[in-house]
C-alpha cells in the first residue's frame, strides 16, 4: 500500500478532522458530507483516516469481513459454520459459540472509494459473469458496498453521482443490509459502513433529501492567513519529496491519536447523557425548526462520541456547543432572503439555548 | 524566440516535461490554428519519445475513457476479459484534450480523480481491476466567448495555465521544430530530465524561501488554493533543474509565477494598486501584450529570464538572502505587467459580466450537457426489449441475461460461442430532462428600475431554491446606460448567484432592444445546451437608446419592436412584466409583438413575481416535454 499523508499532519480543517474522528468512535452518527473549496485536503483526510485506524478482527476469507464475536454474520460465513457442525456434529444441534469455529485475523479498516463511473452492478454487486460465463454458475459477488462493511465508504465529488446510485447509497447505508434482487439473485448481506460524501457546492446544489441523510456536514475553507497556507505548501512539498521520513517525524502523533480513538471506544457506552442535555438538544432544534428528529438523534450521538473522545464521562454543554454547527448546519429550512448563512444561525440559537 | 509569451508558452512546454506528474497537466487557450499546432509541436518535441501522447475526444463514453468488458473478446473467449482504456494506455505519457471547453463535468472529475492518484480504478460491467495511470492533461480550451469553460475541479489541478491567443502566426512559425534552436532546446530538456532523473528526489533544490516567497505572491494576487502554490513551486523548481541549478533563483520563481499564479490572480496586489505610475505602466504592458511587443523594452527585460542585469524596474538590488517577504515583493514587481488588463481596471473576474470574460479562469456553469438526441439521454436502467425498435442493446447486459443459461444451452452451439436468445435481449432505458432555464432580462435603469432589481434578485433566489428539486437554471441580463450585459450566467446554485447578485449596478437611459437582443443570443445558447429557455422580462417597455447606441425614443422603440419580432420567429416563450406604475400601452405593444404572456405588476414584491413565473414555467416545460416526446417516438417504461 502507498504511503499516504499523515492525518495529525494536516493543517488546521479542525471541523472536518473532528467530524471524520467522531465517525469513527461511533459508526452510527451516519456519515459526514464535507463540502468545500478546492485543494483543501478533502480527499487527503479521509485517506489519512483509514491508514491511522486501528485494525479490527474479521473473518479470515468473508467476502464482508464479518466480526467473528457479531451476533449478526454474513450468508457465506453462516453456510461455513453450518457446514463445519454438519461435518463434526449430527445436524439440528447448534454447537454453543459456533463463532469460534471461524479463524480471524487482525486486518485493516476498509476504506472503499467509490470511483466515478462505477455501475450499479459493481456498487451493490451482482452475477459473477466469470463463474456463470465459465462454469454455468448462478453465484453473487459482492460489490463495493460488500467490500465496504464495517469500514467507510468515501464519495468524492458526490454532488456528480448518478440519483439513482445515490438512492441505493443512502438506503443501504441507513439499513445496515443490502438487499439484491437481481440477475434471478437474491440475497442479503451486512454492510454497515460510514458513509463519507465531498462535494464542491458551486458545482451544482445537492438534494435536499440527499443532505439530510449524512449525519455531520462541515464546511472547509482555504486558510486564509500566510502562515497557514505557507506551512501546508511546505508539509505537502516534505511529504512529496521524502514521503517515508516525513511519516516517521510524525509516526508518534499517529499513534497517540489512535490509542485516544480505542479509548474513546471502549468508552462510548459508558458514556451518560443526563436529562439536563436532552433537554438541551431538544430545545435547540425546536428553536432552530430542523425537520424530524433525526437532527436530534445525531446531536445526541455526537456529542456522546465527542465526550468519548475527550475523556469526560457524561455529555456537557460544552460537548453540544461544539458539535451544534456540524449536527444541524444541512438540516435547517432555507430561507431564500435571509442573508445570514445556516452557521449563523445555529450560533444565534446556540447563545439563546445555552445562557 | 523573440516574443516574450511565445518563449513563456515554450518555456512551459519544457516544464511539463521536465515534471509532467508534479504539475499535472496545463491549460492552453487558443482557437484551433497554426499557432496551438505549433505550441504542440513544440511540447511533443520535448518529451521523451517512448512517452505516449494521446488525444481525448471530449465526449468519449466511460467504457473507453476508464475501460470495461472488452466485450469481443469476452464472446470469442467465453470468459470475461478487460480492457483498458484510453487513460491507462496513457500511462506514462500526457492526454491531450481539444475543445476541453465540451468536456463534460463527469469526464472531467474522472480526470481529476485520475490524476490524483495516479491509476484508473474501474468498477464496472461486472469488471474490478485497477491499472496505473501517471498521467499530465493539456486540456485545449476553444471556449473564446466566455461561452463554456472547463469545470473549476480539474482547472485546479493542471497546474500550468498560458493564453496564445494573438500570438502572431510569423512568430509561432519561426520556430519550426527542426530548426536548430529548437534542437537545442530538447536536448536541453532531455539533458535537465536526465539531471532530474539521476539524482534522488530528496536532493533536489531545497527551497524553503522560494516555497515563502511564492505563497506571498499567491496570497497577493488572491489565488486561494494551495495546489496553485504548489503547482508554482513545483514549476520554479522543474526551472531550476531545467537550467541545471542547485538552487532556485527569483527567475525560477519569476517564470512560475508566470505561468501559475497570474493566470490565476482575482485581484490585483495591494502593492501595485496603490502606486499610480505603477499602475499605468502595468496596463500598458498588457496592452503591449496584445499587440507586438517585441520593441518593449520593458516587457523584454521583464520577461527575459536569466539575464539580471537588465532586469524589469524595481529590483536594482538582488533580494536579501533569507528574507521571502521582499523575494515576494520582488517577484511581484516583476511579473506584475502581466496581470490580465481587465483586472488592473478593478473588474474582479466572479462579477465580471459573462459576455466579456476574458482569460482561462472564468467559466460558467452548466457547460455539456447537450441533450438533443433522443437516443443520448442518460441511460436510467436495463430492460427486456427487442433492439430493432429504434433502441439501443445493451450488449453487457444482454450477456449477463444469456450467461447463466450457457451449459443448458451448450448442446444447440458449438463449444466457446455464447448462445444468446431472443428473451435475453436487453435494451438500454434513458431519460432526458427537459430542464427549463429561466432568463431574467431585468430595466437596470433609472432609479425606479432599482426597486426592480431587487425584486427579481429576490425572485431568482426564490426560484433557486426550488431549483435543486426540479434541475433548473437561472441567469440574469440587465440592461442600462450603453448596453445590457449578462450578469448571471445559466446557473443551479444558489452560492454563486447569491455572491454575483450581492453587486449589481443600475441607474442610466434604457437600451431596451440591446438587452431583448443579448437575451435573445443567450436563449439560443441555451437552446443549443438542450434546455429550453423561458424569458422572463422586467421593463416599462419604453426605451430610449437605439441599437446603435444613439438616444431616442422613437428609433429606440422601433428597434426594439425588430428585436421582439426577431424573438417571436425564435419561437421564444416569454413573460413580460409590466413594471411602470400606471399602465403603458408601449410595454403591452412589446408583449403582442413577441407574443409574450403579460403581466402588469406595478408593485410586486417577490414571491408574487415567482409565483408568475412558476407558473410561465411549467407552461413552458410542459411543452417541451410534449415536444421531447414526440421527436422520440420510442416506447417509454
Amino acid at each position: 500500500m502507498a504511503v499516504v499523508f499523515p492525518f495529525s499532519a494536516i493543517v488546521g480543517q479542525d471541523e472536518m478532522k473532528q467530524a471524520l474522528l467522531l465517525c469513527a468512535v461511533d459508526p452510527r452518527i451516519g456519515g459526514v458530507l464535507v463540502l468545500g473549496d478546492r485543494g483543501t485536503g478533502k480527499s487527503t483526510a479521509v485517506r489519512a483516516l483509514a491508514a491511522m485506524l486501528p485494525p479490527m478482527r474479521a473473518v479470515v476469507g468473508c467476502p464482508y469481513g464479518c466480526d467473528p464475536a457479531a451476533a449478526a454474520l454474513c450468508p457465506s460465513c453462516r453456510e461455513r459454520i453450518a457446514a463445519q457442525e454438519s461435518a463434526v456434529r449430527s445436524p439440528g444441534k447448534r454447537g454453543r459459540s459456533p463463532q469460534g469455529a471461524l479463524e480471524s485475523a487482525l486486518v485493516r479498516v476498509p476504506v472503499v472509494d467509490l470511483p466515478l463511473g462505477a455501475t450499479e452492478d459493481r456498487v451493490v454487486g451482482a452475477l459473477d459473469l466469470e463463474r456463470a460465463l465459465t462454469k454455468g454458475e448462478k453465484a453473487f459477488e459482492p460489490g463495493l458496498l460488500g467490500r465496504a462493511n464495517r469500514g467507510f465508504l468515501y464519495i468524492d465529488e458526490v454532488n456528480l453521482l448518478e440519483d439513482h446510485l445515490v438512492d441505493v447509497l443512502l438506503d443501504v447505508a441507513a439499513s445496515g443490509e443490502n438487499v439484491v434482487e437481481r440477475d434471478g439473485i437474491s440475497i442479503r448481506h451486512p454492510a454497515r459502513f460510514v458513509l463519507i460524501g465531498s462535494g464542491n457546492p458551486e458545482e451544482g446544489e445537492l438534494r435536499p433529501q440527499l443532505l439530510d441523510r449524512f449525519g455531520l456536514s462541515v464546511e472547509v475553507r482555504t486558510p486564509t492567513e500566510l502562515k497557514a497556507r505557507v506551512e501546508v505548501v511546505r508539509r505537502r512539498d516534505a511529504f512529496e519529496r521524502d514521503p517515508i521520513s516525513f511519516c516517521q517525524q510524525w509516526r508518534r502523533a499517529e499513534a497517540k491519536l489512535r490509542r485516544q480513538l480505542e479509548t474513546a471506544r471502549q468508552q462510548l457506552d459508558a458514556v451518560t447523557v443526563p436529562d439536563s442535555a436532552l433537554e438541551q438538544s431538544a430545545r435547540l432544534c425546536m428553536a432552530l425548526g430542523t425537520d424530524g428528529l433525526r437532527g436530534e438523534l445525531t446531536l445526541l450521538r455526537s456529542a456522546r462520541a465527542l465526550a468519548a473522545l475527550v475523556g469526560a464521562r457524561e455529555v456537557a454543554a460544552s460537548h453540544l456547543q461544539r458539535i451544534a454547527v456540524s449536527a444541524l448546519r444541512h438540516r435547517l429550512r432555507r430561507n431564500p432572503l435571509d442573508e445570514s448563512g445556516s452557521d449563523v444561525r445555529i450560533e444565534r440559537a446556540l447563545t439563546e439555548v445555552f445562557v | 524566440m523573440k516574443h516574450a509569451r511565445w518563449r513563456d508558452a515554450c518555456a512551459a512546454a519544457a516544464l511539463l516535461a521536465m515534471d509532467p506528474r508534479g504539475l499535472g497537466g496545463i491549460v492552453v487557450r487558443a482557437a484551433p490554428g497554426p499557432v496551438r499546432d505549433a505550441w504542440l509541436r513544440a511540447l511533443r518535441a520535448v518529451l521523451p519519445e517512448q512517452e505516449p501522447m494521446r488525444r481525448m475526444p471530449p465526449q468519449i463514453p466511460d467504457s473507453r475513457l476508464l475501460g470495461g468488458l472488452d466485450l469481443a473478446a469476452t464472446l470469442r473467449t467465453g470468459r470475461p476479459v478487460a480492457e483498458r482504456g484510453l487513460l491507462a494506455e496513457a500511462h506514462g505519457g500526457i492526454v491531450v484534450v481539444p475543445m476541453a471547453e465540451r468536456m463534460g463535468a463527469a469526464t472531467a472529475a474522472r480526470l481529476a480523480a485520475t490524476l490524483d492518484s495516479g491509476e484508473v480504478r474501474v468498477e464496472r460491467d461486472g469488471i474490478a481491476q485497477s491499472w496505473p495511470a501517471q498521467i499530465a492533461v493539456v486540456a485545449l480550451d476553444e471556449g473564446l466567448d466566455g461561452d463554456e469553460a472547463l469545470t473549476r475541479g480539474l482547472l485546479d489541478r493542471l497546474g500550468l495555465w498560458i493564453d496564445l491567443e494573438g500570438i502572431p502566426i510569423s512568430v509561432a512559425d519561426a520556430t519550426p521544430v527542426d530548426t536548430a534552436a529548437a534542437d537545442a532546446f530538447a536536448i536541453e530538456t532531455a539533458s535537465a530530465r536526465a539531471y532530474l532523473a539521476s539524482r534522488p528526489v530528496t536532493t533536489l533544490p531545497s527551497s524553503d524561501e522560494a516555497l515563502e516567497a511564492l505563497c506571498g505572491v499567491a496570497h497577493a494576487l488572491g489565488v486561494d488554493s494551495p495546489r496553485a502554490a504548489l503547482a508554482a513551486l513545483r514549476a520554479a523548481r522543474a526551472a531550476a533543474a531545467l537550467r541545471a541549478s542547485p538552487v532556485i533563483e527569483q527567475e525560477d520563481c519569476e517564470l512560475a509565477a508566470r505561468l501559475v499564479l497570474i493566470p490565476r490572480a482575482t485581484r490585483k496586489p495591494a502593492s501595485v494598486a496603490e502606486d499610480p505610475a505603477v499602475e499605468s505602466s502595468a496596463t500598458d504592458g498588457a496592452e503591449q501584450a496584445q499587440q507586438a511587443p517585441h520593441d518593449s523594452v520593458a516587457r523584454d527585460s521583464v520577461a527575459r529570464a536569466g539575464d539580471a542585469s537588465t532586469r524589469a524596474e524595481g529590483d536594482p538590488l538582488s533580494p536579501p538572502a533569507g528574507d521571502p517577504q521582499a523575494l515576494a515583493e520582488q517577484i511581484l514587481a516583476a511579473v506584475k505587467a502581466f496581470l490580465p488588463a481587465g483586472l488592473l481596471e478593478g473588474l474582479i473576474p466572479s462579477v465580471a459580466p459573462a459576455g466579456k470574460q476574458r482569460g482561462v479562469g472564468q467559466q460558467r456553469s452548466g457547460r455539456g450537457a447537450v441533450r438533443r438526441d433522443p437516443l443520448r439521454g442518460r441511460p436510467v436502467g436495463t430492460q427486456r426489449g427487442d433492439p430493432r425498435r429504434g433502441n439501443r442493446l445493451d450488449l453487457v447486459a444482454t450477456l449477463r441475461a444469456a450467461a447463466p443459461w450457457q451449459r443448458v444451452r451448450r448442446g444447440d452451439t458449438s463449444r466457446g460461442c455464447i448462445a444468446v436468445r431472443t428473451e435475453d435481449f436487453r435494451v438500454l432505458r434513458r431519460e432526458q430532462r427537459a430542464a427549463t432555464t429561466t432568463i431574467f432580462v431585468v430595466d437596470a435603469s433609472g432609479s425606479s428600475a432599482l426597486n426592480r432589481l431587487a425584486e427579481a434578485k429576490g425572485a431568482i433566489e426564490y426560484l433557486l431554491a426550488e431549483c435543486y428539486v426540479r434541475r433548473d437554471r437561472v441567469a440574469l441580463i440587465a440592461f442600462r446606460g450603453q448596453g445590457a450585459d449578462v450578469l448571471l450566467p445559466p446557473t443551479r446554485s444558489l452560492v454563486r448567484a447569491r455572491r454575483t447578485l450581492s453587486g449589481l449596478p443600475g441607474g442610466g437611459a434604457t437600451p431596451l432592444a440591446a438587452g431583448l437582443q443579448v437575451a435573445a443570443k443567450l436563449a439560443d445558447s441555451v437552446c443549443r445546451q438542450g434546455d429550453s429557455p423561458l424569458l422572463v422580462v422586467l421593463t416599462d417597455g419604453r426605451g430610449n437608446i437605439g441599437l446603435d447606441g444613439e438616444p431616442g425614443r422613437e428609433r429606440a422603440r422601433v428597434d426594439a419592436l425588430a428585436v421582439a419580432r426577431q424573438w417571436r420567429l425564435q419561437g421564444l416563450t416569454a413573460l413580460l412584466v409590466d413594471t411602470s406604475p400606471r399602465a403603458h400601452p408601449a410595454a403591452q405593444e412589446l408583449a403582442q409583438t413577441m407574443q409574450a404572456r403579460f403581466l402588469p405588476l406595478p408593485y410586486a414584491d417577490a414571491a408574487v413575481l415567482s409565483q408568475a413565473i412558476s407558473v410561465a414555467t411549467l407552461g413552458a416545460g410542459l411543452r417541451a416535454r410534449a415536444i421531447d416526446g414526440g421527436a422520440r417516438g420510442g416506447p417509454r417504461p
